[in-house]
């Protein structure tokens, strides 16, 4: 068998929770939630804010609209340290409990909203990929001039051991999803629908499957379970059997792909007028009692874990998302955001760091790299400091799946350095 | 909420898989251990002499390297365990204990320390100990009394020396040469052992069967093409442990599918070409190590290609 088949246990904790919301008494919540530059606050502490309403602007081009996930008193705006490298303006809100909703302004129906009603409606309800990758989802939905997509992809692979929380969007809400992918359809002009979902989840995937029964168009596409199937480049590959060309996007291989949750948040953007204040998080690992929370935007994991029985003592390291790209949280104070699908404990067995040694060139990574890279090779440029010699051997093509330092019986951290080196590099060119 | 608690940082991934190089090792020696113990039992308390000095001195030649150069101690990695049986293994039960020593010396201080320690070294540091030690002392390694003959020890040389030398024809029944009641090598002799012990790496997948297969197919092919007797060569000599224990050595074969199969192909040629036309009577060593030498070139030209790299028009 491949050894990235079935990685790792997890799942099983969480895949048979249904869903339960949590209503936090306080949300912190940054503004730099997506990618491109955080949103400018427009609101004061001490002031009142209904659920739903704007909290803070969007910034630049890749700019996106923050939005209050619960009612009552704006209790500060500061900067505070979230999971990003460096402090950033947090806004946080006393619940009032009383969830009181600013008016709601559907754009339309599954049926009769129009392309630019779509997109003008995602970008207001403040989308961006709910995958992890946080890119707002109203610029993906815009096709530049002179490209053109034939597959629209929604990424139900959810490969990351532990995490669930797409498993039960698909189980719990089927239709949200479908109605999502055919907005995306109408918007992007796009004539082919793809839910491609691992072979793990065949519950997720017969009810896919019935609710997709007459619609046109749409199919649901079973995958099989090896890591890294919910990458990007390989879901495109396996379903289009195009490849998106080096260094190129998704578009330019006339394919587009979104998560199963970004597509759920499109529907009820366009169809109810909502913006994106609550989504599914699997908060697992060691914990008491593991699940899978609708969390509001903004939610401590102090909260979430506090919902889940509560952290054991001998918890060592708490990351966001699953344990193969999951970002470590120091301490729990710090808040989930629009990409946050799980939040995962471990104990300190789990955490367990390894030395690093050296590399017996036994080319496990060679041989597991889903792009076809020597990962020994890219690290071996990096420790000479040789990026120039690194980029030719594929660095800026890494996916940062973590298959390599997975499997790397030497430990050695491939993958970290990988993502050092890049963010040097583009450190570096926005240097000059 | 909860009071503040600090927590380990690091990048991702959060998991790994279980083997680690020391896990490795241990599935080569555990691999090794059939062939030890048929290598004990064929040639006696001798054979256990020469096994446990080469493991010693590799061990201790290793740790005082590194104590004498503050590098950090490696010799829980077990790698120099393993170079010190596969050592053992290729020596007659018959060598003497300073032979044994620079052998040890050659292969861990000169082949893998001074190139970098494990991973660096460009030639399996066993074989080209092997390798020197037959340069400098041939008699001892492939003289006419060099090896003994199991159970009795009556000194005797190799059948193929023997074969080589056209004294005398070779004649041992296929189930001496499948359990080894045959002169030679301690750890070569006994095929059924090593065979156990190629089970063993494969169910463990510690190796994959492309160079171990091919690189013994290269060689009946050839011999056969050579005029020689397939079957024979493959159970005479040293072949067979080389293409599973030698050949397979992750630091100085190449990465990637295509390229083991070039590197196998291509020690089995020699292999064949060496027995059948060269000086020698035997001729794995240098056929692997050549293909060692071989290898970078052949990780070049195998390269994989980068996902959505554009097809060049050639």
């Amino acid at each position: 068998m491949h050894p990235l088949r079935h990685i790792g246990e997890g799942k099983p904790l969480t895949n048979a929770c249904p869903v339960r919301p949590l209503i936090p008494d306080v949300v912190v919540i940054p503004t730099g939630m997506h990618l491109g530059a955080p949103s400018a606050p427009c609101v004061e502490k001490g002031q009142h804010v209904k659920m739903g309403e704007m909290i803070a602007t969007p910034v630049g081009g890749l700019g996106l609209p923050v939005h209050a996930s619960v009612s009552g008193e704006v209790l500060f705006v500061e900067p505070r340290q979230e999971l990003r490298a460096a402090p950033e303006i947090c806004i946080g809100i006393q619940n009032d409990k009383l969830d009181e909703w600013v008016e709601l302004h559907p754009a339309g129906s599954v049926e009769s909203a129009t392309p630019e009603q779509i997109i003008s409606a995602v970008k207001t309800a403040g989308i961006c990929g709910m995958g992890g990758a946080s890119f707002p989802t109203h610029i993906k939905l815009s096709i530049p001039e002179g490209k053109s997509a034939d597959t629209a992809i929604l990424n139900g692979a959810e490969c990351e051991p532990y995490l669930t929380a797409d498993h039960r969007l698909m189980l719990e809400s089927p239709q949200r999803i479908i109605d999502g992918l055919r907005l995306i359809m109408r918007a992007t002009g796009v004539g082919r629908g793809v839910i491609a979902v691992e072979k793990n989840k065949p519950d997720a995937i017969r009810s896919l499957q019935d609710a997709v029964k007459n619609i046109e168009g749409i199919e649901v596409f079973p995958l099989t379970t090896k890591y890294p199937q919910g990458s990007e480049k390989q879901l495109i590959h396996v379903v289009t059997g195009r490849e998106v060309p080096r260094g190129k996007l998704p578009i330019d291989a006339r394919a587009l792909v979104f998560n199963v949750s970004t597509s759920a948040a499109i529907c009820d953007a366009v169809t109810l007028g909502k913006p994106l204040v609550e989504r599914i998080t699997t908060v697992t690992g060691c914990v008491r009692e593991p699940g899978n929370l609708l969390l509001r935007v903004g939610t401590t994991y102090d909260q979430a874990f506090a919902a889940c029985g509560g952290l054991p003592e001998n918890v060592k390291k708490v990351f966001a998302g699953g344990p193969m790209t999951g970002l470590c949280a120091s301490d729990t104070s710090v808040s989930m955001t629009k990409a946050t699908n799980g939040i995962v404990a471990f104990d300190e067995d789990q955490a367990k760091e390894f030395e690093e040694t050296a590399c017996i060139r036994c080319a496990r990574c060679v041989n597991i790299c889903p792009i076809g890279l020597y990962p020994y090779l890219l690290r071996s440029d990096i420790d000479k400091n040789d990026l120039d010699s690194a980029k030719k051997h594929g660095l800026m093509d890494c996916v940062l799946c973590g298959a390599c330092s997975y499997i790397c019986p030497a430990r050695r951290y491939l993958t970290a350095s990988f993502k050092a080196a890049r963010e040097e590099l583009s450190a570096k060119a926005k240097r000059r | 909420m909860e009071t503040k608690k600090r927590f380990a940082v690091s990048g991702a991934p959060h998991i790994h898989a279980k083997d680690t190089t020391a896990v490795l090792m241990l599935d080569v020696i555990t691999a090794l251990m059939p062939t030890v113990i048929a290598g004990i039992w064929l040639f006696g308390w001798n054979a256990a002499r020469v096994i446990v000095i080469s493991v010693v001195s590799c061990v201790g030649f290793e740790f005082l390297w590194e104590v004498l150069f503050k590098r950090p101690i490696t010799v829980n990695d077990l790698s120099a365990v393993v170079t010190g049986i596969i050592l053992a293994m290729n020596l007659p039960s018959t060598a003497p204990w300073w032979l044994i020593l620079i052998g040890s010396a050659v292969a861990i201080v000169l082949v893998k320390q001074l190139f970098g320690g494990l991973g660096d070294n460009f030639v399996n540091p066993a074989l080209a100990a092997r390798a020197v030690l037959l340069a400098s002392w041939p008699a001892l390694l492939s003289g006419s009394s060099a090896y003994v003959t199991p159970f009795d020890a009556v000194s005797t040389a190799t059948p193929l020396a023997t074969l080589a030398e056209g004294t005398a024809t070779a004649n041992y029944s296929m189930i001496d040469m499948l359990i080894g009641r045959m002169p030679g090598c301690i750890g070569e002799v006994s095929k059924i052992a090593i065979l156990l012990g190629l089970a063993y790496l494969l169910i463990r997948k510690t190796i994959s069967w492309h160079i171990p297969v091919t690189m013994v197919a290269s060689f009946m092919l050839f011999t056969w093409l050579f005029g020689g007797d397939p079957l024979t060569g493959v159970l005479m000599g040293s072949v067979l442990f080389g293409a599973v224990f030698m050949a397979t050595d992750y630091v100085t074969c190449p990465m990637t599918v295509t390229g083991k199969l070039i590197y196998a192909g291509g020690a089995g040629l020699i292999l064949a070409l060496i027995r059948a036309y060269g000086g020698y009577p035997e001729g794995t060593t240098y056929a692997i190590l050549l293909m060692n030498v071989a290898t970078p070139l052949i990780d070049r030209a195998t390269r994989r290609r980068i996902y959505g790299e554009v097809k060049s028009r050639a």
